[in-house]
């Protein structure tokens, strides 16, 4: 009941929101937010009170084709909904200064994503997770497409459209995919998937049916060229929701829906996973080094790490799935941390050109500490959360091959370049005339950045009790998939 | 425990205090919490060494809890205390609160006073936390930690640009370091299943590891320790550092985190005893450094860049020491460097300060009459640094080049020739700023003046440490205790029983008096031509852009910077440049936009069958059909 009531009410909030009108949409969407946190708090000590051992639901939906609505949360699953649970009324929060038009619309679109991501981390019928799949598409499309800032709008329109067509497209397959499986099985739901018999060549195939429409959303490189686009012409709420959970779509994906079910093909085509994760890694990193955009510049560092968590996926090894969690979940900070604080400087200078800022430490020293912060906990320095992500990604990484680990680690050496590089040309140095006036935090976005930061040192200092919620369900996936 | 725990804690503590509420507090307030955080720890540490001293106190190696942990997998927080690490924990603790008391004097003017200390305690913590950690992982916190904090202060000025610019070359050049001590703990782990110091050191007695694997580990660890403590190739973030605040460079690019590296490859002597092939290594790049960099510094106009190069150049003797195999030595380098080479910071920040922030030592000269305190303690320490008798300098660096003679000719002539080297830089340096005539300006002439006690005081201190710090480890000729020896004894036996520790006490006693006599006639003879060039002849350093010739390469450091930045730097931003505009956009975007395009065209041409004509789609309808059913016959 509690697991329908978490997936729920973010659609009932939705319809709250959009009746409440324009002045109190924001804060019913808040107070859904909230409302929904606490739900996951209670869900975390309903799992932990059964030994950690899945909660399901299920109902028998339609008999035929035989689709179920099964819901199941497990450590990985509580894990994603805690995310998205925690960062939705973290990322309302942030748009609290700004004057948003049609307000309504906006904030009962962002409460409609928490639904799809929600009942997309909860899923476990394949068809039912396709739906929630498809469903967190629309909303994000919306947002991105009608509230976006950048004066350029035909541009806007091109970029926020190609995401869609695009990862529409890829989803595509990953349908015709479950189809296949559907007819094989006569059921969508996991447990059946995860113990089928499926001939190498089916898997072979069906891998990549799977894998592409997950590595787009991801992305995985050569998939990747939506995101810098994207990423710049959503307003900050839409990156944040696309960066900070969104993408997790896909990574959580590879270890519930194609890790499992096709562990053969997944055997066969590692080596190729792995060959396109790590270049992703270094190909993101590079690029990042001379980006004048901001938001340009963290679009491709997040395209880099979230190729370290692919690369860490398909180790197949203890460490590599615990990194990968931890960092999925440590990312969905930081990243939002990054995008909100870029958010902060667009709306007080009115540029993202990082060539054209500098000097903001000298007056705005509040922003100036809690950006750093950030900016440390992305280039994982020990204490922060991201460093107990990449310490076992890499490690499991050099499990699988030393030459991909060493290449893959050399990400902290230029992840330090880029992010040094851009705080230094944006904050530090002289002010010049666009960031001589610039307000330091209010009480508001100070919040936000503390509840972010007690997050990072949190997975930072004490990560044990968080992975080893994690671990049942990881080893049961690992066992899945070395079958 | 708990005091361990509270010798670490409390730079953290008065971290936070500064941090949080520093900005509300008077200076004076700051300051005392700053300094007075660390004069507690170094208490506490000290009742510690004397504890190990009289035998008292045993070993800790506790576990704090369980950090890392899930499934089989287990990496805890833990401490560990023995003779190793309660030396660098009074060095740091004892240093660092002479350098904070200094700071109190020399920022005192600046605005962000309460920022400079609570980053000198977060200084303080993390490289606390390094020498206390029980295994590398923690270690590594306290590695990357005190990289961040040098970082914050080398930029703490960050309204400058190239101070910004050296700020990010150091943690940058670091984290190239770290790689390599990230990748050699993951060699560790996958080996040992642990990175616990002590299980490693008594599992390779039960683990069959191969030799290869062993070498590869200390390798890498190396590669981190040539990025924390400078060395060739890694070294060139060090003199940029000097961008920092003076107290800084003294603290954290003399006195202690440059050190780190030496510590860590202390700590894991054991492993890097099985690994000849390392140790050969270590030793050839630390003689390689230590001449290297003494080179540089004979040409060096810049007080605290000589002093710099200086320090590359001591670092690279302590490799050297710990590649031969004299673990002993290299440490007692590290604690008379760490006095004498702190009191050299601190005192040219004496003058510094008292010439409101000139550098340039041509422009210096006869500041004897001004700062006698200054002048006598820069002179004290210079005389340790040269390595003449009784300093402290001379007994450390004496023992080095003793062990060096014994392993191999070719480094103790290298070795012999960078102390010699340095005796004339150094004498250089006092001649140049204490002698002679004033060469500043006259405005400056009017300002000078002795620094306020609570700078000197703390140079008094350190100076007579130079003087005294030898005593420590008086060598075997002198039929006295080598106090130092027997102390790190219970961390160093392994060594010593492997024979590996060649300490002066195994060289034959004429010999030995040979080599110190020769060490000692060298440096005099390298203060003499320093004092005929520099007060007898009165000699300038040439000007900028007036030096020709090999003076010319060594002034502008051999280019090394500049042929860093063409062979890596600038590659990386054209490459990052081409990347993003050829291949991601063109290439790469190209082939999505060309399939999307793509498939609009087939839409159009699939839109032409859908003509309305009822008759095409009946016959198509038909056609279907057929195909159907005889896709299906065939098949069965």
């Amino acid at each position: 009941m509690l697991l329908l009531l978490t997936l729920f009410l973010p659609l009932v909030f939705a319809l709250l929101t959009y009746l409440s009108g324009n002045r109190f949409a924001k804060y019913i969407a808040l107070l859904g937010g909230l409302v929904v946190f606490t739900c996951c708090s209670f869900l975390k000590l309903a799992l932990v009170h059964n030994n950690l051992a899945p909660l399901v639901f299920v109902h028998d939906w339609i008999s035929n084709p035989h689709i179920s609505f099964a819901l199941n949360i497990d450590g990985l699953s509580l894990t994603l909904v805690a995310l998205t649970a925690f960062l939705v009324p973290l990322i309302i929060f942030t748009t609290f200064r700004k004057e948003i038009e049609n307000a309504k619309a906006f904030y009962s679109l962002v409460m409609l994503m928490e639904f799809g991501l929600l009942g997309v981390f909860m899923a476990s019928d394949g068809f039912l997770f396709y739906i929630f799949w498809e469903l967190a598409l629309i909303p994000i499309y919306f947002i991105a497409l009608l509230w976006g800032e950048n004066k350029d709008a035909a541009f806007r329109h091109r970029a926020i459209f190609k995401f869609f067509v695009y990862t529409l497209a890829g989803s595509l397959f990953m349908l015709l995919a479950f189809i296949y499986v559907y007819q094989i099985a006569g059921s969508f739901s996991a447990s059946t998937l995860y113990s089928l018999n499926l001939t190498d060549k089916e898997q072979s195939v069906l891998f990549w049916a799977f894998f592409l429409a997950f590595a787009i959303k991801i992305p995985v490189f050569p998939f990747h060229t939506w995101q810098p686009d994207t990423y710049k012409e959503s307003p900050s709420a839409g990156t944040m929701l696309l960066a900070g959970i969104m993408l997790k779509m896909g990574l959580y994906a590879l270890l519930r829906w194609l890790l499992p079910v096709v562990p053969h093909g997944v055997m066969l085509w590692t080596p190729v996973v792995m060959v396109l994760a790590v270049i992703g890694v270094i190909y993101g990193s590079v690029i990042a080094i001379k980006q004048d955009d901001l938001k340009k510049l963290l679009a491709y560092s997040s395209f880099a790490h979230v190729g370290l968590i692919t690369a860490g996926i398909f180790t197949l090894t203890h460490e590599g799935f615990q990194g990968a969690v931890v960092q999925m979940f440590a990312h969905g900070f930081n990243v939002v941390g990054l995008f909100f604080a870029a958010e902060i400087i667009f709306q007080r200078t009115g540029t993202l050109s990082i060539s054209q800022l500098g000097g903001i430490r000298t007056v705005a020293p509040k922003f100036a500490t809690c950006f750093m912060i950030v900016v440390l906990a992305s280039v994982a320095l020990p204490t922060t959360n991201a460093f107990i992500g990449e310490f076992l990604l890499l490690y499991g990484l050099y499990e699988y091959n030393t030459w991909l680990s060493v290449i893959a680690g050399l990400t902290i050496i230029l992840g330090a370049v880029y992010m040094l590089r851009m705080y230094q040309n944006v904050m530090l140095g002289e002010t010049n005339s666009l960031t001589a006036n610039f307000e330091d935090l209010n009480w508001k976005e100070l919040t936000v950045f503390v509840f972010l930061i007690i997050g990072i040192f949190e997975i930072g200092l004490v990560p044990s009790q968080f992975m080893n919620m994690v671990q049942p369900s990881l080893d049961l996936i690992l066992n899945y998939s070395l079958r | 425990m708990n005091y361990l725990l509270v010798i670490i804690l409390l730079p953290l503590f008065g971290f936070l205090i500064n941090a949080f509420i520093g900005k509300k507090l008077p200076k004076t307030i700051s300051g005392i919490i700053g300094s007075g955080t660390i004069l507690v720890s170094f208490v506490l540490s000290s009742v510690f060494f004397l504890g190990f001293l009289n035998g008292t106190q045993q070993k800790i190696d506790v576990d704090v809890y369980d950090w890392i942990a899930f499934g089989d997998f287990k990496i805890t927080f833990g401490l560990l205390l023995d003779q190793l690490s309660v030396m660098w924990l009074m060095v740091i603790t004892g240093v660092g609160f002479l350098i904070h008391v200094y700071s109190m004097g020399y920022m005192h003017e600046d605005e962000k006073f309460h920022n400079f200390f609570s980053y000198l305690n977060l200084f303080i913590f993390f490289m606390l936390l390094l020498v206390l950690g029980n295994n590398f992982l923690v270690t590594f916190i306290g590695w990357e930690g005190v990289g961040l904090c040098s970082y914050l202060l080398i930029g703490f000025w960050f309204k400058n640009q190239d101070y910004n610019n050296a700020a990010k070359k150091a943690f940058v050049m670091n984290r190239i370091g770290d790689l390599g001590f990230l990748i050699g703990m993951f060699l560790l782990l996958y080996n040992f299943h642990s990175l616990h110091f002590g299980t490693i050191q008594t599992a390779l007695g039960t683990i069959q590891v191969s030799h290869a694997t062993i070498v590869a580990i200390t390798m890498l660890l190396f590669v981190g320790a040539m990025g924390k403590s400078a060395q060739l190739p890694l070294y060139t973030w060090l003199p940029d550092a000097m961008a920092g605040p003076t107290p800084v460079s003294a603290l954290i690019h003399a006195a202690t985190m440059v050190t780190a590296g030496i510590y860590m490859i202390a700590r894991a002597h054991f492993l890097y005893l099985l690994a000849p092939e390392t140790m050969q290594f270590i030793a050839v790049i630390g003689a390689a450094t230590a001449l290297f960099a003494a080179t540089i510094g004979v040409f060096q106009n810049d007080i605290k860049k000589v002093l710099a190069y200086s320090t590359v150049s001591q670092l690279g003797l302590m490799f050297m020491a710990l590649g031969i195999g004299a673990f002993t030595s290299g440490v007692f380098h590290v604690v008379t460097h760490a006095f004498f080479k702190a009191c050299l910071f601190l005192g040219s920040g004496s003058v510094i300060h008292a010439l409101h922030g000139e550098q340039d030592i041509r422009k210096m000269g006869g500041l004897r009459k001004w700062m006698p305190i200054t002048f006598i303690t820069f002179l004290l320490s210079s005389l340790a640094i040269s390595g003449i008798f009784p300093f402290a300098g001379f007994f450390s660096k004496d023992e080095i080049l003793a062990a060096a003679y014994e392993h191999n000719k070719v480094l103790w002539a290298v070795a012999s020739f960078a102390s010699f080297l340095t005796a004339f830089y150094m004498f250089r340096l006092v001649f140049l700023t204490f002698t002679g005539d004033f060469r500043g300006t006259e405005e400056q002439k009017h300002h000078l003046h002795e620094s306020p006690s609570v700078i000197t005081f703390p140079l008094i201190v350190l100076a007579l440490l130079a003087v005294v710090g030898g005593f420590m480890g008086l060598p075997e000729v002198f039929h006295a205790k080598h106090f130092l020896k027997e102390f790190l004894n219970p961390v160093f036996a392994q060594a010593t029983q492997a024979g590996g520790e060649m300490g002066a006490h195994e060289t034959n006693s004429s010999i030995e008096i040979m080599l110190m006599s020769i060490a000692s006639i060298l440096a005099v003879v390298a203060i003499a031509i320093a004092y005929v060039m520099y007060v007898s002849r009165k000699r300038i350093p040439a000007k900028d852009g007036e030096q020709y010739g090999i003076g010319k390469i060594i002034y502008n450091k051999y280019y090394v910077d500049e042929i860093y930045n063409a062979l890596v730097v600038k590659p990386i931003l054209v490459l990052s440049e081409l990347a993003h505009d050829v291949l991601d956009r063109t290439f790469v975007d190209g082939i999505v936009n060309w399939s999307g395009k793509f498939s609009l065209m087939a839409g159009a041409q699939v839109r032409k069958i859908q003509n309305g004509s009822i008759g095409f789609y009946l016959l198509f309808m038909v056609v279907s059909i057929v195909a159907i059913f005889a896709f299906v016959f065939l098949k069965n």
